[in-house]
Formats: structure tokens, sequence, C-alpha cells
């Protein structure tokens, strides 16, 4: 592999750590489309910052961007708050009209530069190892992976620092105002960096994917775990697994990196959504048909105990009857016989069944709990 | 530019009638949304249809729009679908599965034109077009189309006014009257994809969203009756369309998709500021005139009070022994400039008041209505 694509896929999978350690806490806190809105939305904040210092590689748009996506935020659950308008339309009346400020702001009067929208909303990872970062003349690597990285570390130490805090804000919001954290500077902060990684990585990866990268990874990672520290750890996987298969797969198709690794997070996604333990959709289906051989043999002990030592035993004991009775299609009585014979549930003789005392037992247990 | 220009330019009829169009349906279908709190709906199939645009290109070879938006349709009908499954069979929430869905969807919405172009950069894929929307650009038949697709949408709501009511209130109870109720969320489903995949032509992405949240909020905050709420949301839709449509021809670099937004938002603001009974200043001015009449009513009773105690029914009272015993209320001064106004107390001279026939006759009635 050539510096080059090393480059490109170290700034990728930086990208998706720095996306996925926020991310977690949006989704947990049910607001994932904040992200999908601050990203929309922090356009309106380059460009005001872009006015100030007309120089694209500012330091300042980065803070006009943070600055605008708390903006967002306030003015949503400002919104929200006066009740007139549930809580994911205000989110929906409050972007469009910020992003379209931004957008005729650049129209009418930034026209002639080179501050696209398109590159705004869908940035270029191909192109971001070119622009390097120069220390007292020395090259020493994609500007992009610095300031990642810096990012990272940034979102890194606040979930480090403000574990605690984060959690219990999260799961426990009464709890923790009770206890002196204050979950709204927790929410606000929270809020501020998801808008500068989204800033940051708008360059790299553009905004509507930050939103794939800030979302997808903790969602698969949700139904893989019920631990706080797991769902971070494996998010952060997720997204640098899906950042470097994305590359590939680009690669392979000539394609959009961004759009390939938002592809593979969703490809992640779907395969966790289907094979995971306990929650995929196969442990799900498996799950359901065993508990109805399981209900159905329990059902079968149930009444053969009703019957046992009555006149109607020899009747209603035999197999044949037991379709009729429970209104089972006759294969799958056979099959139900079969497996609780296997069980040790009860006994086959030539069609006349009796239960055991394993059977017995399983019957009396069901039917006094 | 005068309104006259609206129906002899053609390029900016053609405009406004698309944006109008735009507006009724998205408005009209949003506000099902809205109801429902599926408010990001529109977000979400937005972002989501932008594969199914390029598989319809990749596999028919054809930019024919009816194409596009049949493939668009598709895309966003199945990431609906996907959405209501996952959110049903696993714990992830609503928001959650739009935001994965969305993003996911139109990464791989990219990856497919970056594919088609053969260029790795997107920007260069036309996808602009597709972002903001090309209202500029349409065509009278892109507007006969949208118009024929909106009226099949909206007679469909008609046609299941009763069955849709239902749906979004209280499908339980719909379930039990007989109704197929996953039958009908499948329909207005693909209606409500249907109408934003109208839109996107003309506004694009990210401002289809926009486009169906805002007109239904607006109504919302005038009616409490789904009828009109429908027929308003249409109505502000329709209006914000043809002004943004007018509005950003009239002046240059001024794109129509964010102008119109912006006038949708107008209404909006305009909404819950002033609609009676909801809005916010409406509310701030009723409760500045419930306590302008608290305080009337309390320094009308203190004098009659004063009146009953002394032996002189016609003495007239200082203003200082009101404020006494307005207990520090204030608001003394007006509430005897608007008695005097309304002839229930007469000025004796600069400081003292004393209370009118009239004034007494008013006092003892609000007696009787506080003690009734």
């Amino acid at each position: 592999m050539s510096t080059l694509q090393i480059e490109i896929q170290l700034i990728a999978v930086v990208v998706a750590a720095a996306c996925a350690l926020p991310g977690v806490f949006l989704v947990l806190r049910r607001m994932s489309l904040m992200s999908d809105a601050i990203s929309h939305a922090i356009l309106l904040g380059i460009v005001l910052a872009f006015f100030v210092t007309e120089d694209l590689s500012s330091p300042l748009l980065i803070f006009g961007a943070a600055a605008i996506g708390v903006l967002t935020v306030t003015l949503v659950e400002l919104i929200a708050r006066t009740g007139l308008v549930k809580e994911d339309a205000a989110i929906g009346l409050v972007f469009p009209v910020l992003f379209s400020i931004g957008v005729i702001l650049i129209s009418k009067f930034a026209g002639n530069v080179h501050l696209d929208t398109d590159a705004v909303l869908l940035g270029e990872l191909a192109f971001a190892p070119f622009d390097r970062f120069v220390v007292f003349g020395m090259d020493i690597g994609p500007r992009a992976l610095y300031l990642m990285s810096g990012i990272l570390v940034l979102n890194l130490l606040f979930i480090v620092i403000f574990y605690k805090e984060l959690k219990l804000a999260t799961f426990d919001v009464g709890l923790a105002a009770a206890l002196g954290f204050v979950p709204v500077v927790i929410h606000y902060v929270l809020m501020g960096l998801v808008s500068i990684t989204a800033v940051g990585a708008f360059d790299v990866v553009g905004s509507i994917l930050v939103v794939a990268l800030m979302i997808a990874p903790p969602a698969t990672a949700y139904l893989l775990t019920d631990r706080l520290s797991r769902l971070i750890g494996l998010s952060v996987l997720i997204g640098a697994l899906s950042a470097i298969t994305g590359y590939w797969l680009a690669r392979a198709l000539d394609a959009s990196i961004a759009g390939a690794m938002a592809t593979m997070a969703g490809v992640i996604f779907g395969l966790v959504y289907l094979l995971a333990p306990d929650r995929g959709l196969i442990a799900i289906a498996r799950r359901r048909r065993r508990q109805r051989w399981e209900f159905a043999q329990t059902m079968l002990a149930i009444h053969l105990f009703n019957h046992e030592g009555t006149l109607e035993a020899a009747h209603e004991s035999r197999i044949e009857h037991m379709g009729e009775h429970m209104r089972w299609q006759w294969p799958f009585t056979q099959r139900v016989v079969h497996y609780a014979e296997q069980r040790g549930l009860l006994r086959n003789d030539s069609g006349l069944l009796s239960l055991t005392d394993a059977g017995r037992q399983l019957a009396q247990q069901t039917i006094v709990a | 530019m005068n309104l006259f220009d609206l129906f002899s330019d053609y390029t900016l009829r053609t405009v406004a009638l698309g944006a109008g169009v735009l507006g009724i349906v998205s408005g009209a279908l949003g506000s099902y949304a809205v109801l429902r709190k599926q408010a990001l709906l529109g977000d979400a199939v937005s972002h989501a249809a932008l594969p199914g645009i390029a598989i319809a290109f990749m596999l028919t070879g054809s930019k024919a729009p009816l194409v596009l938006v049949l493939g668009a349709a598709i895309a966003g009908w199945l990431a609906t679908l996907l959405m209501i499954s996952i959110v049903k069979t696993t714990r992830l929430k609503d928001d959650s599965v739009l935001g994965l869905l969305l993003s996911v969807f139109f990464g791989f919405g990219l990856v497919l034109l970056t594919f088609i172009q053969r260029t790795p950069n997107a920007a260069k894929a036309g996808l602009d077009k597709f972002l903001f929307g090309q209202a500029a650009t349409l065509l009278a038949s892109d507007v006969i189309t949208m118009s024929v697709l909106g009226l099949i949408v909206l007679a469909f709501v008609a046609l299941l006014w009763k069955e849709f009511k239902l749906l979004s209130f209280d499908s339980a109870f719909g379930a039990s009257l007989g109704f197929r109720m996953r039958f009908l969320d499948v329909a207005l489903t693909t209606l409500i994809v249907v109408a934003i995949v109208v839109g996107l032509q003309t506004v694009g992405v990210v401002l289809m969203s926009a486009m169906f949240v805002a007109p239904a909020s607006a109504a919302r905050q005038w009616t409490d009756r789904l009828v009109g709420m429908i027929a308003l949301a249409g109505l502000f839709g329709a209006i914000a369309g043809v002004s943004g449509a007018v509005i950003s021809s009239s002046t240059s670099n001024l794109p129509t998709g964010p102008t119109i937004v912006l006038c949708v938002s107008a209404l909006v603001i305009v909404s819950l500021l002033f609609a009676p009974n909801r809005g916010l200043v409406w509310n701030w001015a009723r409760r500045q005139r419930n306590k302008r009449q608290l305080r009337i009513d309390s320094v009308l009773g203190d004098l009659y009070t004063l009146s009953q105690q002394h032996s002189d029914p016609q003495h007239a009272h200082s203003i200082s022994v009101l404020r006494a015993m307005n207990a520090g209320r204030g608001g003394v001064q007006r509430s005897l400039d608007e008695m005097r106004r309304l002839g229930w107390v007469h000025q004796v001279n600069s400081h003292e008041y004393v209370l009118t026939p009239v004034g007494r006759a008013a006092a003892e009635k609000k007696i009787v209505k506080r003690e009734a």
C-alpha cells in the first residue's frame, strides 16, 4: 500500500472514531436526527465565519460552525418548549431555515468563491491528503489528519473525564440533576462537540455522511451489548471497520469514498441486524420457533395430566385425538410427540401416550405457576 | 416585476405553478406525518430516494422525470418499510433508525452516482440538481406530471379520509372497527413517499423536509380540526411556493428552493406568534388583558368596600389609600383612569376619587357573580 492509501485510510478511521464517540450519546438520548440538523445548519456558520475571516482554512470556521450548532439546538428546544410543535417537527423547522439562509448568502455574496455547497455537503476524502500541514517548513502529514485527530482527542477526553456524568445524565436525568450534575450543561457541551466534529469532518466526508458515521455504528453496537463502555468501544470499532472496508469498496468501484463508507456502515448494520446473538432477526426467529415447540409440548403434557387416571384416558391419550383436541395439524402433532418423547416427557406405546414423571412434573409446575 | 409578469412570463408561471402544486401536496400529506410524529420522515425519504434515482437511471438509461420519480419512490418506500420493521423488531428508536437509513441510503446513492459517472468527485455528478432542486428549470411537462401525481395523491386522501383519520388519531379503535390498519399504514406511507418525490425536483433533498413540516405546523396553530388543518396546510404551502418563486425570480442570485423555504418559515413564525388561542403573542396579549382586568376589579372592589364602610357614600377617597389596600400590586392609577373612562368613578380632585352609581352597580354585579 502506498503512503497515500495509508494516509487516506488513517484519516477515514480517525473521522469514523471521532464521529462514533458523540454519536453513541446521540443515539442513547434519542437525538440522532439532531446530528442531521446540525450538519446541515453549520453551512450557515461556515459562511458567516468566512465573511469575517475571508479565509477558508481559518480555525474560526470551526468556532462559527460550533456556535451555529449550539444555536440550532437552542432554537429547536425553544420552539419545542412552547408546546405548539413537537420536538421532531421543531427540528424539521429549524435547520432548513438556517441552511437556506446559508445557501442564499453564498449565492448572493460569495458566488465567486470556492465555497461550494457541494463541498460542504459531500466532501471528498480522496483529496484530503493533498492539503498538507506544514510546520516549521516540514511537511508532517495531511492537515485533515491532524484536525480530526485533535477533535478525536477532544471527544475522547470529554467522554473519559465526564463519563459518570454523561452516563447518569443519559439514563436518569432526574437523578443527575438531583445529585448536582447539571444535565443541561452536559447536553449543550455534547451538542457543541457534535457541531465541531461535523465541521471538522465535512471537508472529508461531507455533512450528510457525518450523520452516517455518528448514527450507524452506535446503532449497530446497540444491538450487541447492554453496557455503555462496551457500546462506546464497539461503536468505534465498527466505525473504523466501515471506514476501511468502505475505502476498499470505493477503490474497487472507483466511486465516492465517503459514500462507500456509509454504505459499508449500513451493510455491517444489516449483518448485525440479522445475526446478532439474542437480538438479531435470526436469533429472534429461532427463539420463537423453539418457544412454539416448548409451548406445544407443555400443552400436551398438561392435557395428558388432566386426563390421567380418568375414564376417558384411553381415548383422550391417543395420539390421533391430540390433533383434534388441540387443533394441530397431523404432521405437527407427530413432531411434538416425537420431541416430547426425546425430552423424556412421555412414552408412546403405539399411539397411546403416557406421561413420565418428568412430564407430570412439568405439567404440575405449569398449572400451578 | 409585478403581478402581471406572473401571467405573462412563461418561466415564472411554470415555476410558480410547480411550486404551488408542490406546496399543496406536501402541505396536505405533511399534515399526516406531523400528526403522527413522523415529521422527519420527509427528510429521510428525500435522502433515501437518491439510490432509487441512480438505479432507475442505470436500469433504463433514461433521465426522464417520470422514470426517476418512480425510482425515487420505490427507494423511499423501501426505506420507510425498513424503518417500520427495524423499529418493530429491535430496541432502536424511530429517530436512530431514520438517521441510519437516510444516511446509509444516501451514501449508497452517492456510490452509485459516482460509479455511473466514473469520477470519484460526487460534486460533479450533477448532484446539486437533486440536492437543491431545479425549480428554475422546471418545464411545463414537469409541472403537468407533478399536478397529475398530486391530484392522484389528493384523490386517495379524500377517498380514504375516514380511514386515515382513524389511523392518525386512534388506530387501535380503527382496528377494533375492522379496518385493516397495517394496510392503511402502508397506503398512507406510499402516498407520502409520492408526495415527497414529486417535490424533490423543485426544492431538492435538504429543503423538502421543510416543505413537509412547515405548512402543517403553521396550519396546526389555526385550527383543531383535521379538515381545516389539511386545507390550510395546502394553502400555506401553495402561498409559500408561489411567493418564493416570484420573489426569487425578481432578485438576482436568489435560488428558488431556499427562498420558498424562507417564505414558508415566515408563515410558521407568524402562525406561532399570532394564531388565536395558540399563538404566543396572542396569548401574551390575552394574559395582559386579564391582568389588567384583575387589577381593575381589585380597585373597584376596594372602592366599594370603602364606600360601604364610610358613613358618607359620596365621600371621595385618596389614591394613596387605594394604593395601600392594593398590597403592592401596582397599576392603581391606570386602573382608576380606565374606570373613569368607563364612567365608574369620578375624579373629585388631583388625588381623590369617588364611585359613581354606575360604578357601584358594576361592583355589586361582580360581587353577585363571585358569590354565585
